[in-house]
């Protein structure tokens, strides 16, 4: 079971990888987006830290709301209320049980990809976080591990996608060739949760 | 790449501080990201405010005044602002006519506006929005994002602004605002990529002898690359590309834009140009402005903003603003 304290050491962790992907993401960003990303990822996860270190929160689903309004809060652009529509969501789907199952943790993660494809009106194929967060969610009845694996995947399949939503639609046929940043940093999410549960 | 600045950090704080120094008939919260007329809350009067992405100057920041917006949330350099600066402008500017809120079509803006709205409803406050959506470059259809809000916007918020200011209530000058958007096209082209302070190197390689068709307003490439063609041909592929979906039967409103880094002596010649194209299409000119209005920091190029005005627009255009970047009539 999940208590609090790991979903702690899961965005904290999330915001180290982040920290150290940041120029990576917006290396990405740059050919099809405005070479943002990594920096705003940045800062937005760095202020999740630094929230939950002042109020730790008591409950795996009070660390996720918390840490979706931080990154709605602080993130901007498309990132902002998309990652953050995430963590809510997943985080409300918790509610207020004191430990998680991983079982229950993916069910509520995939509240939070449903939720992403509403608010941005998208769909896996898009070349967008999508990409990576549902094969990332699936493989989590396997292991961690799996997760990690099966979202790095989905990141690197949106290659030779062409993008139909956020910025990189506006590049058409251009955009295809380059990762998709968002999926990138959707995957770093699983690589951190991963690293925590080894 | 060498830049005026600190540290890429502080360039939208430090920014705020200047124009917070040049400026003292604007509020500028440089820690929270808002920029306020001093007025305001005007009485018996719609707010308008819009927001965006730094980098864009003076878009918004700039038109915040008498006859124009009421507030602007200025975000990151082109990463749009947090739902929490809008809510702040909407409640510092709200006179209890209601509040409205002027987006560009770019999904960061949309995302954060449409949460803003919400939040700002539980508070009370009347708010209605209006997505500018105005770049030809673009095809909108249901796999994309949508067409860019571009140029248009300086047209929105100045026309809207005035309907406001002469105390239209929020469902007209709503309507307003989205005749506007109904009314303009733009196009934009891009003789150099643009260098923001994060990265410190151009967003995207474009050889000398090469220029972008159809870029927005981000550094983003556009939807062809060519070689490079001459202020003539670059008229006549920008206007026709606009006038390949507006027909106008009315005069039109012209803006030549500036990206930041094309000195006006180019700009006024492609207005030349812009002028010569429109007289051969049989398009009438009510008005023309020419200059660095919505930018994209220091990439070279432009863009043609047309906006087809019966005499209502025409005479809100005509209608006094005192804005930092733009003002007559007063």
């Amino acid at each position: 079971m999940l208590d609090a304290a790991f979903f702690v050491r899961w965005m904290t962790a999330a915001a180290a990888v982040i920290d150290r992907e940041a120029d990576r993401l917006t290396e990405l960003d740059s050919p099809i987006g405005d070479a943002d990303h990594g920096r705003n990822m940045q800062r937005g996860f760095a202020a999740v830290v630094k929230v939950l270190e002042t109020e730790p929160p008591a409950t795996p689903g009070a660390v996720l709301i918390a840490a979706g309004r931080q990154l709605i809060s602080s993130v901007g652009g498309a990132s902002g209320p998309l990652y953050g529509t995430l963590l809510r969501r997943a985080g409300k789907t918790l509610g207020e049980a004191p430990q998680v199952s991983v079982e229950e943790l993916r069910a509520a993660l995939a509240a939070g990809v449903t939720a992403v494809g509403q608010l941005g009106g998208s769909a896996p194929g898009d070349k967008t976080m999508l990409d990576a967060l549902t094969p990332g969610v699936a493989a989590l009845s396997a292991s961690f591990d799996a997760a990690a694996t099966a979202s790095e995947e989905g990141a690197l399949a949106t290659v030779p996608m062409q993008a139909r939503k956020g910025r990189a639609s506006y590049l058409g046929e251009r955009s295809i060739g380059h990762q998709d940043p968002g999926a990138t940093s959707s995957a770093l999410l699983f690589a951190a949760l991963a690293e925590v549960a080894k | 790449m060498k830049m005026l600045i600190n540290v890429a950090e502080t360039v939208v704080t430090d920014a705020l501080r200047g124009m917070a120094a040049a400026h003292p008939e604007l509020v500028v919260d440089a820690e929270n990201r808002v920029i306020v007329r001093r007025d305001a809350p005007v009485a018996e009067k719609v707010a308008l405010v819009s927001g965006g992405g730094s980098g864009h100057e003076p878009l918004h920041g700039g038109f915040v005044g008498p006859g124009m917006l009421d507030a602007a949330c200025p975000g990151e350099v082109f990463t749009s602002p947090v739902p929490d600066q809008m809510v702040r402008a909407a409640a510092a500017v709200d006179s209890g006519h209601g509040v409205l809120f002027l987006v560009k079509n770019y999904t960061g803006d949309v995302l954060n506006f449409q949460m803003a709205a919400e939040l700002a409803e539980d508070e009370g406050v009347q708010v209605a929005s209006v997505l500018i959506d105005d770049d030809v470059a673009v095809t909108d259809s249901t796999f994309t994002a949508g067409r860019r809000g571009t140029g248009a916007t300086l047209f929105v918020e100045k026309i809207a602004g005035a309907a406001a200011e002469e105390g239209m209530p929020l469902e007209r000058v709503e309507a307003l605002a989205r005749q506007v958007v109904a009314s303009s096209r733009s196009f934009g082209v891009a003789l150099s990529a643009c260098t923001t302070p994060a990265k410190g190197s151009p967003t995207f390689d474009l050889p000398p002898g090469e220029l972008e068709l159809g870029v927005g307003i981000h550094g983003e490439p556009g939807r062809e690359r060519r070689a490079m063609m001459t202020s003539h041909e670059i008229a006549d592929f920008a206007v026709d590309a606009i006038l390949e979906d507006l027909d106008p039967k009315l005069p039109v409103l012209v803006l030549v834009n500036g990206m930041g880094a094309t000195p006006l002596l180019e700009l006024y010649g492609f207005n030349a140009e812009v002028r010569r194209v429109l007289d051969e299409r049989g398009v009438a000119v009510a008005r023309t402005l020419v200059g660095n209005y919505v930018t994209s920091l220091d990439m070279a190029g432009c863009s043609v903003t047309l906006c087809q005005v019966d005499g209502e627009l025409l005479r809100l255009w005509d209608a006094p603003v005192q804005t930092a970047g733009l003002r007559w009539g007063r």
